[in-house]
């Protein structure tokens, strides 16, 4: 019998501890284990026999870190070659009975993914795909993935594993006391994610004990429709009388484990600290419990790196404000690839209250994949936020959809047989919840029963694929009441019989229903009310919407879905608050000291109050008088305080951001009037290859924006050649490196030659803790600076020259 | 045999001057002030605070000469490496492109942070082996070239016990990080 049907009727057993009792052998620390499988094969093979005997049906090979970031390609397949030999040899020379099986073990590569660490997505997949390419090389029945703590290594893992082979796969976490992953995933985000990738079995293994685990477990058994795994440690090494013990007993363990089989759970052994004992004691104190069926529990939800959320009767709120569609500032935005203005859209949002983000940036004049994968990426450094990826180009999609962490939602599918073709097999391969809109080539039906009708077909569809109903979320497509005034009853007929007959979710672009009409947001809050009350489950909307969050909150309030009407007073404090009139400002600000308010705000650092001041002062003044009079005067007070050492760096930040606020404003209010500002010269920054430190050059980035100067930030870990070629683009007059680290200075200085060679007319300026005026100049450099502050001046007398 | 072992601690006080003394300052504004209230607040529960060691006997077989001196009196050591983990890199890196005031406030917070945890771990190991510790010293002092930090990871297991993991380039993830070697003074 097969791995998979066997794991259909049964309780699995897995092996315990390897890496402890080779320990007891005489393994060093610091000694590689997997090398035990050449050099001590006789020790490695006893183990796996043992733990056969034992009654274990399934034992891992010795290749927990097993991949070519340790070993050469030749080490590698003398090791994982060996390492199947060994458990091949126990399975053949095993006393049990069982049914066993052979499973290659793939663990974490030690090392960090970015943007955290220095280790690349597609290179964390063709590592692993090494290891897995050897282990179908050599015949193994399945894949364990294991002791992951990061859910972004665990979907690299798992790629490698599809994409290499047709093994059943098993996956299991390391979740810490808090319950979750180091990386901060909650159990029910990485069933989300691995159910969606299609792994056979998810669980736990290792970090603690088998009761301390048990709340993981029971989390798992709830939202998981695959088998659940658990394979914790035999609690905690204590040291006894210098010798190292762990502190749950086999007899414990086996108590403790099997209750959690009891509940549920259909996969089951032990990690560090286990021996053959501790299987031999599970297996007699488990084996006459009557394996539990295991459940579809058809959750509709999607993830990120942190949590999931489900889309059951409270409504979901999916922000529409990354979207270029009508916003000339966020198109400049990408056309100038400024994604800190991007993000900043993302995280306004989040604050607003939304769940998930949707992420359009498709453009007619830019590389829609390339931008699409960097915001993803970029989103997901710095918000925790699922994210609906929404593009009607399905390569971009695909890009997208690999580097996202989680479970995303996919905006969208629709009823054309080429839409079907093209974005069912992504959703097969990376999962994520599809919006399916209810049109095809026939264009949208005008009837309720049309667009349910279509409905059908794309579940059809989908279920060819393999794809569950509960991935499909459907929406029926609001059109405006101004072009037809039965457009919102079709909707909203469309949306209840979707959720009665069908049993899908819906959602909808509220705000087109209004579309060509006045004051839009009334339209747009009523006819919100009316599609939740026909059974909406989620809503692309405008956070900064009044009306729409009234709605929301009011809603949840009136059916039960907010405990104590908590989320609703909450809503309501600051939404008095917003709509209080200005004019009981508390006391007169004391601005005698100060030109003016704004530039009080400014020097202060009082974001918000910088950004209001300059709105009213827009209805007064040209944008660029408050700049020369006000905002570059304030930020001349703090600059030169900060040379005096009377300000501090802290103070000089806020100042500067301060001042970015209110330039946001003048920025958004010349785009409006179509007039010019006049920047100064261009200015490429980047930190160098290899370094990772960013803060500091954030920094002079921002208070050279202030100064008004065109920045144009490639980031951190950036090659030479993207350097130069961004310099020769921009024709930029000055660049500015950034390195923290020795080891890197050396990148800087590739750098610095190469932009000499491609852009002989660019200066160069350098900073970073440890370069200093004398390294700088052996290394090429025009100018080193030594703060912000220098670098500012420096680019002064650069733009002097230039114009 | 030599084992590795993990402890974690719950909430270590702060000390605020030192915090400031990261970040660069010495008589904070009420807006500084202000600024790392809120810091605090926002990163209030993130710390993962790990520690991660071994105790080795030492027969003062090492090459640098720096460390040497620092254990001269000692024939046994603690190797330890300490996190507080990545959640606070999530911040700085948040910040880092939305707020630079707050990222630096964060680093401060961070540096404050894992020296405290360090202290708290040092002062439990005293006590615990009833011992007095040598000041301690990491890869990167004197003449102990960072290279080592590769052997450290490697004996103490770092990405398995702690989730503490080493890039190409020698640097720690999280960044928030030390690894050290602590003498344990013999006694008399």
């Amino acid at each position: 019998m097969n791995f998979r049907d066997y794991l259909k009727n049964n309780i699995v057993y897995l092996d315990g501890g390897m890496g402890t009792i080779l320990q007891k052998n005489g393994l060093k620390p610091g000694e590689y284990p997997e090398r035990w499988n050449t050099t001590h094969s006789g020790v490695i093979r006893a183990i796996h026999k043992e733990y056969f005997d034992a009654g274990s049906n399934v034992v891992n090979t010795n290749t927990f870190g097993a991949n070519t970031l340790k070993f050469t390609s030749e080490e590698l397949d003398e090791i994982v070659k060996a390492a199947i030999e060994n458990v091949k040899w126990a399975r053949d020379n095993s006393v049990s009975k069982n049914n066993k099986y052979i499973a290659l073990d793939i663990g974490p590569s030690g090392k960090m993914l970015k943007p955290y660490g220095d280790f690349d997505f597609e290179e964390a997949v063709s590592v692993f795909a090494e290891t897995v390419k050897l282990g179908v090389k050599y015949g193994v029945d399945l894949i364990t993935i294991e002791t992951m703590n990061d859910s972004y290594e665990t979907k690299a893992a798992l790629l490698a594993v599809k994409e290499n082979s047709d093994l059943p796969v098993i996956v299991t976490n390391a979740y810490g006391e808090d319950g979750k992953l180091m990386t901060g995933a909650t159990p029910s985000a990485m069933v989300a994610m691995l159910e969606g990738m299609g792994a056979d079995a998810i669980g736990v293994n290792c970090s603690l004990g088998p009761k301390q685990l048990s709340g993981v477990v029971d989390e798992l058994l709830k939202v998981a429709s695959v088998p659940v795994v658990m394979k914790p440690n035999a609690g905690l090494p204590v040291s006894v009388n210098g010798e190292t013990v762990y502190d749950v007993l086999p007899d414990e363990f086996a108590i403790d484990v099997s209750e959690m089989v009891k509940k549920g759970v259909r996969v089951a052994g032990g990690c560090c600290g286990t021996t053959p004992e501790y299987i031999k004691s599970l297996v007699s104190a488990s084996k006459d419990i009557e394996p539990v069926l295991v459940t579809k529990k058809n959750i509709t939800c999607v993830s990120s790196y942190t949590h999931s959320v489900v889309f059951d009767e409270s409504p979901v709120l999916i922000g529409e404000r990354i979207n270029p569609t009508g916003k000339k500032r966020f198109k400049q935005a990408l056309i100038e690839k400024d994604m800190d203005y991007i993000l900043g859209e993302g995280i306004n949002q989040q604050d607003k209250g939304v769940h998930i983000l949707d992420v359009n940036v498709g453009l007619p004049d830019i590389d829609e994949k390339e931008m699409l994968v960097d915001s993803v990426c970029e989103l997901q450094a710095v918000c925790d936020l699922p994210l609906q990826i929404d593009t009607s180009d399905a390569e971009a999609m695909e890009a997208a959809l690999r580097r996202y962490n989680g479970k995303a939602m996919i905006n969208s599918v629709n009823g054309k047989e080429e839409s079907m073709k093209a974005i069912f097999p992504l959703v097969k391969k990376y999962g994520g919840l599809v919006v399916a809109l209810t049109l095809d080539e026939n264009g949208i039906p005008e009837t309720a029963e049309g667009r349910v009708a279509i409905a059908k077909k794309i579940l059809a569809n989908a279920a060819e694929y393999g794809i569950d109903k509960k991935d499909i979320i459907f929406d029926p497509l609001a059109m405006t009441i101004s072009a037809d005034t039965k457009a919102a009853k079709v909707t909203l007929d469309s949306l209840r019989i979707i959720k009665e007959k069908l049993g899908c979710h819906t959602s909808l672009g509220v705000s087109n229903v209004s579309f060509g009409l006045p004051a839009r947001d009334i339209v747009n809050g009523v006819f919100f009310v009316s599609a939740l009350e026909n059974g909406l489950s989620a809503a692309i909307m405008n956070p900064y919407s009044s009306e729409m969050m009234k709605t929301y909150f009011a809603f949840r309030a009136l059916h039960d879905m907010d405990e104590n009407c908590a989320d609703y007073i909450s809503f309501a404090e600051d939404y008095s608050e917003s709509v209080m009139p200005a004019s009981i400002s508390p006391k007169k600000e004391k601005i005698e000291e100060y030109k003016s308010a704004l530039q009080r705000a400014v020097v202060k650092g009082l974001k918000d109050k910088a950004a209001a001041i300059t709105e009213n002062l827009l209805s007064q003044q040209e944008p660029l008088d408050i700049v020369q009079n006000e905002i570059i005067p304030a930020l001349d007070i703090v600059g030169k305080g900060f040379e005096a050492k009377t300000v501090y760096l802290p103070q000089l930040l806020m100042s500067a951001e301060a001042a970015k606020s209110a330039f946001e404003c003048i920025k958004n209010a010349m785009i409006k009037s179509n007039s010019q500002s006049d920047t100064k010269c261009s200015i490429v920054i980047a930190t160098v290859k290899g370094d990772i430190h960013d803060i500091g050059k954030n920094i002079v980035k921002l208070l050279l924006e202030n100064y008004g100067f065109a920045v144009y930030d490639l980031g951190k870990d950036v090659d030479p050649e993207k350097i130069a070629d961004e310099v020769v683009n921009r024709k930029a007059a000055m660049v500015g490196l950034s390195a923290l680290m020795t080891t890197t200075v050396p990148a800087m200085e590739k750098t610095i030659k190469l932009i000499r060679e491609r852009a002989p007319w660019c200066r160069i300026m350098v900073g970073g803790a440890v370069l200093n005026k004398e390294y700088g100049k052996r290394i090429g450099a025009d100018y080193y600076a030594k703060d912000a502050m220098e670098g500012v001046r420096y680019a002064e007398s650069v733009n002097t020259e230039v114009v | 045999m030599n084992n590795i072992y993990v402890k974690v601690y719950g909430d270590i006080p702060y000390n605020y001057r030192e915090i400031l003394r990261y970040a660069g300052v010495t008589a904070p504004s009420g807006e500084i002030k202000d600024l790392l209230e809120e810091c605090i607040a926002e990163s209030d529960g993130i710390f993962q605070n790990k520690v991660c060691y071994g105790i080795f006997d030492y027969g003062g077989q090492i090459t640098s000469v720096a460390l040497s001196k620092n254990l001269e009196g000692c024939s046994r050591v603690i190797l330890f490496a300490a996190t507080v983990g990545i959640q606070l890199d999530r911040l700085i890196v948040k910040y880092s492109k939305l707020s630079p005031s707050k990222a630096l406030m964060f680093q401060a917070i961070g540096a404050e942070r894992i020296e405290s945890l360090c202290n708290t771990f040092c002062n439990e190991m005293s006590k615990e082996l009833d011992v007095r510790l040598k000041p301690r010293f990491s890869v990167g002092y004197g003449d102990l070239p960072l290279e080592v930090q590769k052997d450290i990871f490697r004996v103490l297991d770092c990405p398995r016990k702690i989730g503490l993991t080493l890039n190409d380039s020698l640097l720690m993830s999280p960044t928030k990080s030390v690894t050290a070697i602590v003498g344990i003074e013999d006694e008399f």
